[in-house]
């Protein structure tokens, strides 16, 4: 019985048990994270800025996987009342924000860049979004994918991100559209939007990386 | 009579003793997703970190270990809180008067020298080492959570993650530094106080006069 914490550390040294137990701890280390209270992350100064030129690229399977913006749209679609496509034009339609934050890698390193789009929070209010909604999961042009929680979706400093330092998202940077979230590492922020999901109940696919044992929640 | 080592004591002793390799290699392998302590481009200020010891195979699985076994690693230092807490500080607080009485210990036990008169439970050098890996846990355990939350007040300045990181390295490297000193000092100190630990065994520490 005394020994009992020692044991359940024993347990991990057991292969059958090591997976399961070490899903259950980054889980925890997951809700904690959560628990703590989410306010704005720190915005920057225009002279902190990292050089658009030194911003890491850590691309998926390509670092363009050759969308043309001009046939590119962003279907929205799932749990909310209006489903439908959107142009770039239709995003560049909601209030622009632009915001100078950092982007933290999981790998550890980090950047302060400066991004600008429409708010994700504002395409869900124009979509009707369900009050019963629960996650936003976003497929990308090169076959990438995440999920994010709604707080995280409505989040004000969450934006649909078309620009970077004034210009228009290059293909390796995301072009025509990305996720931009910083209170979210950067895997969770996808490159090359094509469709965005609402939904109540996640998939089973959660993201590229996630499913391949990165943190879902992935908030910092 | 007390037992030499409380419960508490032990359990928080060896649930750090096997929770810190575990961090120790797992960091490792977080590391060398970006052995640096500058920037991604242009790569600056690189550490060399060796091409072997790692656990979780590569960053996701690395990560794992480290979050889980955080757990078992706060449990320990609050464990040991909890101790210092309910009186333990008074058998390691180090006066002014024992300051001095830390290089004849370490010279005893690292040097040869003659073997210092000990009255208390704990020797200085003791006391100075179980301070000073409280306040490692302590900065290992604030870092880390602080890492964890970057997009938060305390990472504002523009150098702070890089400077939390490198204070989250070195206070790994402080252990690292501790452990042969501790194993060097266990074998010197004989079979006694080492089973003390395991059991509590009442006055094994006292009768040997070191622990």
């Amino acid at each position: 019985m005394k020994l009992s914490p020692l044991a359940l550390m024993a347990g991990f040294a057991i292969p059958g048990l090591r997976r399961p137990a070490l899903s259950r701890g980054q889980a925890l280390t997951e809700a904690a994270l959560a628990r703590v209270p989410r306010g704005i992350a720190p915005v920057f100064n225009q002279a902190d800025l990292t050089p658009l030129s030194n911003f890491p690229i850590n691309a998926y399977l390509t670092e363009d996987p050759g969308v043309d913006p001009n046939d590119w749209k962003l279907s929205v679609e799932g749990a909310v009342a209006n489903p439908g496509d959107y142009r770039l034009a239709d995003l560049r339609a909601l209030p622009k924000y632009e915001q100078i934050t950092r982007h933290v890698c999981i790998e550890g390193w980090a950047v302060i860049g400066s991004f600008g789009g429409a708010r994700l929070r504002d395409l869900l209010a124009k979509a009707g979004m369900d009050p019963a909604a629960r996650f936003v999961e976003v497929e990308c042009a090169d076959d990438y994918y995440e999920s994010i929680d709604i707080a995280c979706a409505l989040h004000p400093q969450t934006l649909l991100c078309y620009e970077m330092y004034g210009q228009p998202l290059t293909p390796a940077h995301g072009a025509p559209l990305r996720l931009q979230m910083p209170t979210k590492l950067g895997y969770k922020q996808a490159k090359h939007l094509v469709t965005l999901r609402v939904s109540t109940v996640l998939g089973r696919k959660r993201g590229y990386w996630v499913d391949q044992g990165y943190p879902w929640f992935g908030g910092i | 009579m007390k037992p030499d080592h409380s419960y508490f004591t032990r359990l928080g002793h060896w649930l750090a003793a096997i929770a810190i390799p575990i961090l120790g290699l797992s960091g490792l392998e977080i590391l060398r997703a970006f052995p640096s302590l500058g920037e991604k481009l242009p790569h600056a200020l690189m550490l060399p970190v060796p091409d072997g010891p790692g656990l979780g195979g590569w960053l996701g699985g690395a990560l794992s270990w480290h979050v889980t076994f955080a757990w078992f690693f706060g449990a320990a230092v609050a464990l040991q809180l909890f101790d210092l807490a309910r009186g333990g500080w008074r058998r390691v607080w180090l006066s002014a008067a024992e300051w001095r009485g830390i290089w004849p210990v370490a010279r005893y036990y690292f040097l040869r020298g003659s073997k210092p008169e000990q009255r208390k439970l704990y020797n200085p050098l003791q006391k100075a080492t179980y301070l000073l890996i409280l306040s490692l846990e302590l900065v290992s355990i604030l870092t880390g959570w602080a890492l964890l939350q970057p997009a938060r007040f305390w990472l504002r300045p523009v150098w702070a993650w890089q400077a939390v990181r490198a204070l989250h390295l070195l206070s790994m490297l402080g252990f690292l530094g501790f452990l042969p000193g501790h194993l060097v000092m266990v074998v010197l100190a004989g079979r006694r106080p080492f089973l003390s630990m395991v059991s509590g065994e009442h006055g094994a520490a006292v009768a040997e006069g070191q622990v």
